[in-house]
Parts: structure tokens; sequence; C-alpha cells
């Protein structure tokens, strides 16, 4: 039956590969200086730490859920190691009683716990008290806003970004290895475990499970809740790290920091194949989504288009990608 | 890739026609003729009244005795009582609210009985839930098949219970399991196709391998056969058949009198909640089963046919579908007040044939005129306003808004009559609605009330409804008495023949022979998306029909 399939399924099966292609073509026709090892990595460096994000949210959306709070809850966990990882010689730092630099696992695990903290608000709201995900974390948004400024607001100084970072924390995140850079490296560790978790664990069978069918879940014996919470927490833990890195690559956190990333991480997901209606996505899916979205940021940047004119070729590239990508799951009568 | 269970049989069916065995043939989907409880060469049903070990047994495998259970204002249990020996198939039979599914919801622990007990293997036990008696080797096939239908048929076997080594879940044991299971009961499955794939039957199948992987002793199966057709009951029966061999007690849910008496040993027949009697199958006939069921004769299974069919209403000509497989080249005539039957295997494109003519399927070639007219009908819209209503197969998945109210159930498909300015006339809905209840005699508290807490056959009279208040001149009816119990289904053959009466033309798919032959005028026969043949209701048997069903496969 497989072998048998048409041209046009094959076609639809790898379509958002070939939108990926078309589009860099597109632009190398448009300025072939594009084509270049160093805009690459820029590319995917950009990609990385809103592919880390997306990485986590997808978890939900595979739940049939969603998460409006990631955004902000990374804006938290950012503020966090930055606040920690200011240089010990600027005056003006968040916490002058640091005089030694803190060890680098200290902050990166304090915005876990704080990411995660996040997450399980959110993980407790569908799990126990059965909201809507959407509605939850609508909630967790506002909350998270609320933290992250009076955190910020916080200092002897009053609100003023969280920069002057450590340098040894800022060439550990924008540093290479092997000639790629150091956040590419955290992104594809992240996904080798995401993608164990989500094709080789309970947990990851049992979200598929979750998110397909819930009923049918429960009754074969997944306790729903439990499973639910984990994956909040996995992604918490993976919000904690996007954070980490976040605060590292912009060197600068402010109250605006992880605006509308939540968007862009579902945005990745919607166009890698991920579907809102529960129990459908994969790992690679996730990546090449969130890879083609930064593709049309950054190329529409590199080409110099009018910025506002950006968002409605976004909007529409989005629209078009998955309305391409939907064709497969509908049967023709 | 490998031969589904319909091919299987089509092969089979096909053999034994060319090896001039039609008689044999034809007596194996008579089901009427197994009744006897004469031995079948094709289905090796064994005498009934035999266990595996060749006597009767005493011993039970379960006792459930002097079960209770109230709900708000309704005694749904009382006294209820049901025996079950090991190696035997016992049938649980009775209306709909009847209290079988109570009964089976105390056993696995969704409900907790007021009263009574419930004795398996000797112990008295009460299940936390449906995972608990599964664990204890107590398992339920559903009539609603609940699986995770993105994933793939192991995962949906093994989901809570994935075998691992270090957390890493191992899907080479996942598939061996999975496939010893499926070539000891013969099911033609591959474990890794994702589970939505697959047809009703073999999702069923897939159930029953579930439960015999958890070592099952008691499997309970809630009307196994509501949607399956010939072939596949028969490839159901040969596993329950080999399950009984291998001495798992079954319960068998049902309404469809033949397959009960063919298949079980033993039968319990319940009413408003109390035991009436088990029996054995072989003592019992149809009609004693429904007295019992009833509580009173009922003499006729289908009312009287007093509607005759007028000139030609509808001409089809030449019909195709766009996207294969479809129907291909069907052509016939439909005339006014007829009840015209469509009968055929699953997958010989009745449906199908209904979308084209309703515009929900694509149409390829082919042309339909209405009373003359060239009609194009290429959405269900156009479809309505040239005076087709469509009754479909699936009501929880097309026909109901389960949530939502009778009222909002009978006038969706026709709200533009009840626009007065910019609103819509809540008084014209309600005199609607009031019409519906009353002319299709469903039986509900209020207009108010959710259509999905209605008995299936009053959800069914609804929707009947639904599409009457559109003033259709055609309906297609979809499988129109599925699932729905004895009493209700002889009131709806009523409004399909009062329908008649009327002036209206019917067509009908059904699975079931004797509906086909018991209300309709004419019966067309549809083979492999093709038109095999159609029959005057005089000269219309069984045989006849499956001779015809078996031609183009």
């Amino acid at each position: 039956m497989d072998k048998t399939k048409k041209w046009s399924e094959i076609l639809l099966d790898y379509a958002l590969y070939l939108i990926l292609g078309i589009m860099i073509i597109g632009v190398v026709i448009a300025d072939s200086s594009f084509l270049s090892l160093n805009n690459m990595w820029k590319i995917l460096s950009q990609a990385s730490t809103r592919g880390i994000l997306a990485l986590g949210v997808a978890g939900m959306i595979v739940l049939a859920g969603t998460d409006l709070s990631a955004g902000r809850i990374l804006g938290c966990g950012a503020a966090v190691s930055a606040s920690l990882l200011q240089s010990v010689t600027y005056a003006s730092r968040m916490y002058p009683q640091i005089t030694e630099p803190l060890p680098m696992i200290l902050p990166l695990l304090l915005s876990i716990v704080v990411c995660v903290a996040f997450c399980l608000l959110n993980g407790f709201g569908v799990a126990k008290l059965h909201m809507h995900a959407f509605i939850i974390s609508l909630g967790t948004q506002l909350i998270a806003y609320g933290v992250l400024c009076l955190y910020i607001d916080s200092q002897k100084d009053g609100a003023q970004p969280l920069a002057s970072l450590d340098p040894r924390y800022i060439s550990l995140v924008n540093g290479k290895f092997w000639g790629v850079p150091n956040l590419v490296w955290f992104l594809i560790l992240c996904a080798i475990v995401m993608w164990i978790i989500w094709n080789k664990t309970t947990l990851g069978k049992n979200m598929f499970a979750i998110g397909g069918n819930t009923e049918a879940a429960a009754v074969s014996g997944v306790n729903v809740a439990k499973n639910i919470m984990m994956v909040y927490l996995v992604a918490g833990v993976l919000y904690g790290i996007a954070s980490f890195l976040e605060a590292g690559r912009i060197q600068s956190v402010t109250t605006s920091t992880g605006l509308n990333y939540d968007l862009d991480a579902i945005s990745g997901c919607v166009i890698g194949g991920v579907s809102f209606s529960g129990g459908v996505g994969t790992i690679p899916g996730v990546l090449i989504g969130v890879i083609i979205l930064q593709v049309i940021n950054y190329s529409l940047y590199y080409l110099g288009v009018n910025a506002y004119l950006q968002y409605v070729i976004k909007g529409l590239i989005i629209i078009l990608a998955v309305a391409i990508d939907v064709r497969k799951y509908i049967a023709k009568k | 890739m490998f031969l589904t269970n319909q091919v299987w049989q089509f092969v089979f069916l096909t053999h034994l026609i060319l090896d001039n065995n039609l008689s044999r043939a034809v007596q194996h989907f008579k089901l009427r003729t197994h009744s006897g409880g004469y031995h079948c060469a094709f289905c090796n049903k064994r005498k009934r009244g035999e266990t595996a070990m060749g006597e009767k047994q005493e011993k039970y495998i379960l006792e459930m005795t002097g079960i209770e259970k109230q709900f708000p204002g309704v005694k749904a249990l009382d006294h209820a009582m049901l025996k079950l020996r090991p190696g035997t198939v016992h049938a649980l039979m009775g209306e709909n609210g009847a209290g079988k599914s109570t009964l089976m919801k105390c056993l696995f622990g969704i409900y907790k009985e007021d009263g009574g007990e419930i004795i398996i293997e000797g112990e008295k036990i009460h299940f936390s839930g449906p995972k608990n008696a599964l664990d204890n080797g107590v398992a339920m096939v559903h009539q609603e098949l609940n699986q995770v239908l993105k994933r793939s048929v192991m995962e949906n076997i093994w989901l809570g219970r994935f075998p691992k080594t270090a957390g890493i879940i191992s899907h080479k044991t996942m598939y061996e399991e999975t496939k010893k299971v499926f070539d000891e009961l013969n099911i033609p499955v591959n474990p890794k196709t994702i589970i939505g794939k697959l047809s009703v039957s073999q999702r069923q199948m897939v159930e029953i391998a579930k439960a015999v992987s958890y070592h099952a002793k008691i499997l309970v199966l809630d009307e196994p056969t509501s949607s399956l057709t010939h072939e596949e009951v028969e490839h159901l029966f040969e596993i329950i058949n080999k399950l009984r061999d291998k001495g798992v007690a079954m319960v068998y849910i049902s309404h469809k009198m033949e397959e009960i008496l063919r298949i079980s040993d033993e039968v319990t027949i319940m009413r408003d909640g109390k035991w009436i009697a088990t029996e054995n199958a072989e003592d019992l006939t149809t009609d004693k089963i429904i007295k019992l069921m009833v509580g009173r004769d009922l003499t006729e299974r289908f009312p009287p046919k007093t509607n005759t069919p007028g000139d030609v209403v509808m001409q089809v000509k030449n019909l195709s579908g766009k996207f294969m497989p479809s129907c291909q080249d069907v052509s016939f005539e439909l005339r006014k007040g007829e009840v015209l039957g469509i009968a055929g295997l699953v997958g010989s494109r009745r449906t199908e044939l209904m979308e084209l003519i309703f515009g929900i399927a694509h149409r390829g070639t082919g042309e339909i005129t209405k009373e003359g007219r060239l009609i194009n009908n290429k959405t269900p819209k156009e479809a309505i306003q040239n005076g087709f209503a469509m009754l479909t197969e699936e009501r929880r998945a097309t026909g109901i808004f389960g949530g939502m109210s009778i009222t909002f159930n009978s006038v969706i498909a026709n709200l533009k009559s009840y626009q007065a300015g910019f609103f819509l006339s809540d008084g014209k809905m309600k005199t609607d609605t009031k019409w519906v209840v009353d002319s299709m005699r469903v039986k509900t508290p209020s207009q108010r009330t959710h259509i999905r807490s209605l008995s299936g056959g009053n959800q069914q009279k609804v929707i009947l409804g639904r599409w009457l208040l559109t003033k259709p001149d055609i309906l297609l009816l979809d499988e129109p008495t599925r699932g729905i119990d004895v009493g209700a289904k002889y009131e709806i053959y009523q409004l399909i023949l009062d329908l008649a009466n009327e002036g209206k033309s019917v067509m009908m798919v059904s699975s079931e022979m004797p509906e086909l032959l018991g209300i309709c005028d004419r019966i067309m026969v549809m083979s492999n998306g093709k038109l095999a043949g159609t029959l005057e209701i005089q000269e219309a048997t069984q045989e006849e029909i499956m001779r015809l069903a078996a031609r183009y496969v």
C-alpha cells in the first residue's frame, strides 16, 4: 500500500522541507551573499533558545493544550541567571554582596527551579483543576510578568536592565566548539534528550496517548494527572535551560525579555506539524518548524525588507506552511 | 502489504462459489440455519452446551448474585444475577435500559453496587476500576472502541504497561509479543499500523487481542457485531470459538437474535433491572427470547407494509466517484412512496453511493435527475435545497450534537425557516420541536434535555425528525437502526413506512438482511462499488442477496 503512494502524497509528506528549501533558494537568488556559513550559524544560534523553548511547548500541544506563558517564564528565568552572573566589578550590580564569581551551574539550576515552579502551576491547573491550558497559562503569563517586573524593579537603583554580565558566562553561551556555536550544541543536546523521552520512554508514549485519547489512556491504567505534571516538569527544565542561554545571548535582561517568545515557539511547533488537536507531533518536526521561522525572520531582515512589512510576510508564510501541511491529514471523498 | 480479513473472506467466498459449493456458502451466511444447533463446517461451531472439555461444567468462574443499584429516582438493578461458566459464551440480553450495562459497570468497579455479591473463582471481589479488573483477568471490549487512534496498534495494546529495559521502551519486545497474540488468534494486522487506519472490525479484534494479552479469563463483548458485516462477524466468531476452546468465559451482549442463538451456550435475559431467566441457548428461539425480553408477545417484528410505489422521482445515471475507491457506474431509479433497500458487504461502497447523491463526496461522472430536472447536488446544502435528506451512519460522530438540547438538535438543519428579521423565532422552534417529539414519539423529559442522555432509538428519532423538518422528498438513511433495541427498531420501521405512505421516497442502507427484506419494496445489491443487481421484494431472498453481493469481489 505504501509503495503505491502517489508523487503528490510524497510531495505533501516533505512539504515543510520543500518550503524551507524554496525559501532559502529564493533569498539566495535575491542576494547571493546570504549563502554563507556565518549566516547559517547566526540563524541557528538565534533559533536555539526559541527551539529549546519550543521543545517544551510541543509537549503541551501534544497533550492538546498550549502554553501562552512560556515567554514570560523565560523572562523570569533569564533575570535570575543574569542577576546572579553580573560582573563582580560592575558597581551597580543587583547583588553587591556577591564579590566572588559564582559557579555557573548555580544560576542555571536556580533558573530551572524558577521555570519549573511556574510550569508546575500550569500543570496543576490542567491536571488537577481540569482547566484548559489556554486559560491557566494566560493567568500564569500575567503572574510571571508581574514577578519579573517586581524582581527587576527591586534593584537598589530601580528598574534598569540586568547587564554587564560575567565574561565567563558570555563566552560559555556565545563561544564555539569545533567551529559550531555552543548555542547550537545546546539545542542539539536538548533535542536528542527530548527525542529519547518522546519515543523511548513511558512518559513520551503516555503523553501521546493522553493527547490522542485521554479516556483510553485512563482505562489502560495510565495515571493521567501524574503524566501531565511530568510533561510540564520536563518543559520547565527546558525553559530553565533556554532562559539561562537567552540571558547570556542577549547580554541584557529587561522586563520585555521573552515577550512573544511563546508565540514564536507555538508557531514553530504548528509549522512543524504538531497538531493542535493533540496526539500528533515529532521532535524533528518541531526543530524544522522553529528553523523555518528563524529563516523567515533573518532573511527578511537580511534583505532589508521594511520592518512592518516583515510581519505581514511572516504571517502569510506561516499560514501557507500550515495550510499545506494539514493537507496530509485530510481524507478525500 | 497484507491481506485484510475482508479480502480473505471475499477470496474464500468466491472460491466456494466457483467450486459449485454455493449452497454451502449460502448456508454459511444464512445465520438462521445455525440456530438449530447443528454443526457448521465453516465456522467450527461446536454443538452448543458442550464446553472445551466436552461436558457441561457445573463450576462457575463468575457469580454475580442479588446485585442492587439505586440511581436517583430509578432502581437500575433489582436482584440482578449472572453466572458464568469457564469456556462458554454467555449471552446477556435485554432491551436498552434493562440494566445490562449497569450490571457490567458494577463488575468492572465503575459503579459500586448497593447490594449483592460478586464472586470470581470462589473469591468475593470488588474491583476499583477497569484497569484493576483487567489486571485480574477481567476484560471488556466496548461497543464504542476507546483507542488512541493516532498511535500504532501495538502501542495501544501495551499502553499502561510498556515493556522496558532500564527505562527505555523495547519496541522489539512489544512487536514480538503483539505478533504472537495476533498469530494465535489469526488476526491479519500489522502491529505497527496506525490504529486509526484500520476498519472497525480490525480495531475490535485488536481490542480482543489486548484482552488476551492480559491473559483474561473473563471477557465481556458489548455489541461486538453492531458495525460488522457478515464476513467480519464470521471472523469474530472464529476468534470467539478459539477463546472458548482456551477456556475463556465470555459475556456476549447483543441485540441480534440470530447471532446469539448461534454463538452462545447460555443466555441470561434481563428486564427492568431484574433477572428474568437463564437458559441453554439450544432451548431458545428468537420469539421466546423476545417474549422474555419485552414481557409480552411481539407477534410481528416488522409493521405491515401498506405503501405503494408510484412514478419515478429520481433517476441516477452512470454515477461514479471522483476519488477511488468509490462507486463506479451506478444507475438506478427511485419511485415516489418507495422504500429502496441497499445491501452489500462492507467495502461495497453503499455509504459512498449515498454520499455521492447527497453531495458529501465528489462526483466524478454521471448525472442525477429529480422529477425530470437535472440536479447538481455539489454540496449537502444544495442537496437539502433540492429536497434531499441524509441520516448518517455514525450517529454519535456525525448525527447528534451530544451536549445540546433536543430543540437545538431538531432545528439545526432548518434554521432558515425560523428567521424572524434578524433573530431566530423561539416560538416557531418550540412548535417544530414539539412536532418532532410528538410525531416521532420521542421519549424525553423535556425539549431542553441534552440529546446525549436519550437512548439510541430516541436519538435516532430526533435526527429523523430534524430531517423531516426540512421537508425532503427523498430520504437517504444509512443504517438507521444500528445499535437500537428491538422495540425501538419497530418504531423506526413504522416511521419509515409512514413516510413512504405520505409519498416520500426512502433509500436505506442496512447490513441486517431481515430488516431489508421486511420493509423494502426493492433491494439494490452493491458489490465492490458496482451495482450487482436489483431485486423486487417478492423475489428477494438472503441467498440471492449474498450471491449478488459477492458478484464483483
